[in-house]
């Protein structure tokens, strides 16, 4: 007898359920082990972790805000993975969109008597731009020099970020701030409206809805576009492409504006809608955790919506047992990895299955 | 050795892979001392069984004896050790080694002092031998494929392999070059080894076997001595019915004003391959309305490149192209797809058809920029659904659906649909390479026939094909191609088989001006 992996031919439906549903409780059984051997209790640990997630209207409202830039970058990330261009740089061009989102109310508009509206507008647009150059760059050295883009984008991640930093505790520090570094206030001047707060929504800002439209966008572009068509043909075959007269060149420009723009507008919602300025706690990895959503989400717009959602109640949920149960913050961060190790792991058997064979009679 | 114990003798083997089985009870004996054809179409389960023999697949079920006793072969090493030595179809060398290095690569022997002089003196004289003259020190990327498969062969002997598996070996030699390679064959039998060739050539049995096994779909279907049968009987075992041997040209007479105006002109062409060196040497040619201009040659001469460089996907360094009186020299892919060119390209599943997407995808690959298959920058789905729906059933390409996933088709149908769309979307110009490789002999007729009606209809073709039968049953004018320089061109009427093979070696032969 031996035991052969192998690929499995049409993988079922129901298999594509099953298998991450498995995953996760089995990554909470080995969770439950670690926790059993600090001497918490796993169930309770658990149930706080979904309470803390999903179990309360004041839970709900902040798992939306924080799956806000997941979703965005989720997207820019899938969008830019369609075409096999591994943009992993989505944590920059977050962070130079919040770096203009923030430039435009405290510096280069300060004083004007433009409305809110027409200044968020100006931010907006501010922020997708400034992603898209960020983005633009590594497409550039790649379309035309074959740059690896793998290295240039995930590189244009510490410029970004460093730059983030030596503005806020540098030439932008708030000089009424106490010493904290950060740039000052710019609340009074611009900030993203809230969803209505009676319907329980909290602190969720419109940039909930523009991630959906954007979702409901890319998946039409995808699936009725000649833009779209191009897009999945290069993804799949640039052989094929090239054959078929479609520009590789312009359409890796064009993608990555767009990539690199949606997650300037996750940067954008993160200091127009949260902070309300440059500071510490913009760039929290939401640009990494944005491939791992793009591949849970089979690249799919709408499921990068739903696995955002989740990704985030992971998050707060984890929060939420440093607090009730008083584990370190550790011991949360080690769960949520567990989770996400054994999902992305059992993928696999998604696509292959385990066969025993009989020896062969000699 | 003894004439009574069969060399090899493989029983009722199965073989099989997800979806599909590729050995379904296989039997096989060879015995010392013979030249056995392994006779199949495309999928017929040929290579899997001499895999299985050479030890890289396992089987599900089956017995093997070599020289009589059971074998359990479960690694290429295993059947190296029982002498059993397999050339592939793809050559399994290390290009910038030189010839001996590749010889006694993954040899257990010696073990520490490489006496390279000494395993050179060894190679020459096995080559001398057997007259296959190689350079033991010369590196495999020098030479030419006929002589990199000359190093499979002397690697197998070196090992001292009794039987010898040969996977499809004259698909890459000239006319010549074959009758050389079954001149060694005939030589390595008499001195008793057995030789196993693997192939789906009716002619080469004919040529070179003593007796030849006959699968189809995975089963053993005849065993039978060569002298005794003819190639109408090998065809219909390995069809499994009737055939028809040549698709005939006077069927798509054209008109009488045919052939006047150079629809595809070269003016000088060269260009370089991949590698950065002279691919393309200073071509010239016309291809006229109403003609399919043939281009022979052994694989590498230029095929590919000269393919490349017309339809835009490679570079000139030199020259010129025109499409009718319109310059396309150097112009992308887009432009000579707009001045109406089609393509066959020489790889099907990697350049002319996306295999992960639908077969309407994939049947829109030429026309989705244009209405009225898309307006505005959208698709219109409709009318998609409507054309692909037409090509299927036009083209007769069998499909469950127009939106199954296009990998799912046999080869034959993934050659229909992609002659469907070119010849949809496409003008008056085709240049088509290798479109009948890997196509059973059904699917290899209907692409004949379907060419020769495009040319009926005006068509100026160029068929790149390294099948001389086929260039001679469909093209009306052939040039062969050697080192990237036109050795010459000879209407169909007049070629001679052995002149065009002098022609693929490299001898050059009076061109005619047609």
């Amino acid at each position: 007898m031996r035991i052969v992996f192998e690929r499995r031919l049409e993988p079922s439906r129901l298999i594509a359920i099953l298998v991450p549903i498995l995953s996760i409780v089995l990554a909470l059984l080995v969770g439950s082990l670690l926790l059993l051997a600090t001497g918490t209790n796993p169930i309770e640990t658990y149930k706080a972790m979904l309470d803390g997630a999903f179990g309360t209207t004041y839970a709900r409202s902040e798992t939306l805000v924080r799956a806000i830039p997941l979703m965005l970058t989720g997207l820019a990330v899938s969008i830019a993975f369609r075409m096999k261009f591994w943009n992993i740089g989505a944590e920059g061009q977050l962070v130079m969109g919040a770096i203009a989102t923030a430039w435009i109310p405290l510096f280069l508009l300060p004083d004007s008597n433009l409305s809110p509206g027409i200044l968020l507008l100006l931010m907006g647009a501010a922020a997708f731009l400034a992603g898209a150059i960020w983005g633009l760059i590594p497409a550039v050295l790649k379309a035309y020099l074959q740059v690896n883009e793998i290295i240039t984008t995930l590189m244009l991640n510490y410029v970004a970020i460093l730059f983030m930093d030596y503005l806020y505790t540098g030439p932008w520090k708030d000089k009424q701030g106490f010493g904290f570094p950060g740039t000052a206030s710019f609340k009074e001047l611009a900030a993203l409206p809230r969803l209505p707060k009676d319907l329980g929504f909290g602190r969720v800002h419109i940039g909930l809805i523009i991630a959906i439209v954007v979702a409901i966008l890319i998946w039409l572009v995808l699936i009725r576009t000649k833009w779209g068509y191009e897009i999945r043909v290069i993804g799949e075959n640039p052989n094929a492409a090239r054959y078929a007269g479609i520009s590789l060149v312009l359409n890796i420009l064009l993608v990555m504006v767009l990539s690199g723009g949606l997650a300037g507008l996750a940067g954008y919602g993160q200091v127009a809608g949260i902070a309300h300025r440059l500071q510490k706690g913009i760039a929290v990895g939401d640009g990494y955790t944005a491939i791992i959503i793009a591949w849970l989400a089979k690249l799919h717009p709408i499921g990068v919506l739903l696995v955002a959602v989740l990704i985030a109640g992971l998050s707060t949920g984890g929060d939420q047992i440093t607090i009730t149960m008083g584990l370190p913050a550790a011991m949360s961060g080690v769960l949520q990895g567990l989770i996400l190790f054994f999902v992305l792991g059992g993928d696999i058997f998604v696509r292959y299955r385990l066969r025993l064979v009989r020896a062969v009679e000699a | 050795m003894n004439a009574q114990i069969p060399a090899v003798e493989m029983q009722g083997i199965i073989k099989r892979f997800p979806g599909v089985i590729a050995n379904d009870e296989a039997d096989l004996t060879v015995t010392e001392g013979e030249i056995h054809a392994l006779l199949g179409e495309n999928g017929a389960g040929k290579s899997t069984l001499m895999n299985v023999l050479a030890g890289l697949y396992r089987p599900d079920a089956g017995s093997i004896r070599v020289h009589g006793k059971p074998a359990d072969i479960r690694s290429p090493r295993d059947a190296t050790q029982l002498g059993i030595g397999m050339v592939h179809q793809h050559f399994m060398l290390v290009e910038p080694q030189t010839v001996a290095e590749n010889i006694i690569l993954g040899l257990e022997q010696p073990r520490f002092r490489l006496d390279m002089p000494r395993v050179e003196a060894e190679i020459r004289e096995l080559s001398a031998r057997y007259s296959m003259r190689v350079d033991p020190s010369a590196c495999i990327w020098q030479l030419s494929v006929g002589e990199q498969q000359r190093v499979e062969i002397l690697k197998m002997l070196y090992r001292g392999a009794d039987v010898l598996i040969l996977d499809e070996p004259t698909a890459v030699l000239t006319p010549q070059e074959s009758d050389d390679l079954g001149q060694t064959l005939r030589q390595m039998a008499g001195e008793g080894k057995a030789i196993i060739f693997i192939t789906h050539k009716l002619g080469e049995v004919m040529a070179f076997a003593d007796r030849v096994t006959v699968l189809r779909r995975g089963k053993t279907v005849a065993n039978l001595v060569t002298a005794k049968t003819n190639r109408r009987d090998l065809a219909r075992e390995m069809v499994g019915r009737d055939v028809v041997f040549r698709v005939d040209k006077s069927e798509y007479a054209a008109e009488d004003d045919a052939g006047q105006n150079p629809v595809l002109s070269l003016k000088n062409l060269s260009a370089l391959n991949d590698r950065g060196l002279p691919a393309l040497r200073e071509i010239s040619f016309d291809v006229k309305d109403h003609e399919i201009l043939g281009i022979a040659g052994v694989a590498g001469n230029g095929q590919r490149e000269l393919a490349e460089v017309i339809t835009g996907l490679r570079s000139t360094t030199d020259g010129q192209i025109l499409i009718g009186a319109r310059d396309v020299t150097n112009r992308p892919p887009r432009r000579t797809i707009d001045q109406g060119l089609s393509h066959v390209p020489e790889d099907r599943t990697h350049t002319g058809l996306i295999t992960n997407m639908t077969v309407s995808d994939n049947l829109i690959l030429k026309g989705y920029r244009r209405p009225p298959l898309a307006r505005l920058g959208f698709l219109v789905q409709k009318a998609i659904a409507r054309f692909a729906d037409r090509l299927i059933r036009e083209y007769e390409i069998a499909t469950p659906s127009r939106e199954t996933p296009i990998k799912g088709l046999s080869g034959g149908n993934l050659q229909k649909a992609l002659l469907a769309r070119e010849i949809t979307a496409g003008g008056d110009v085709m240049v088509a390479v290798h479109p009948t490789r890997g196509l059973d002999i059904g699917a290899t007729e209907w692409v004949q026939r379907t060419l020769l009606q495009q040319r009926q209809k005006g068509a100026a073709i160029l068929l790149i094909s390294e099948d001389l039968d086929e260039l001679l049953a469909v093209s009306d004018r052939i040039l062969v191609m050697y080192e990237g320089r036109v050795m010459g061109t000879v209407r169909t009427e007049e070629a001679d088989v052995e002149e065009l093979g002098l022609m693929m070696a490299g001898t050059e032969v009076e061109a005619e001006e047609s």
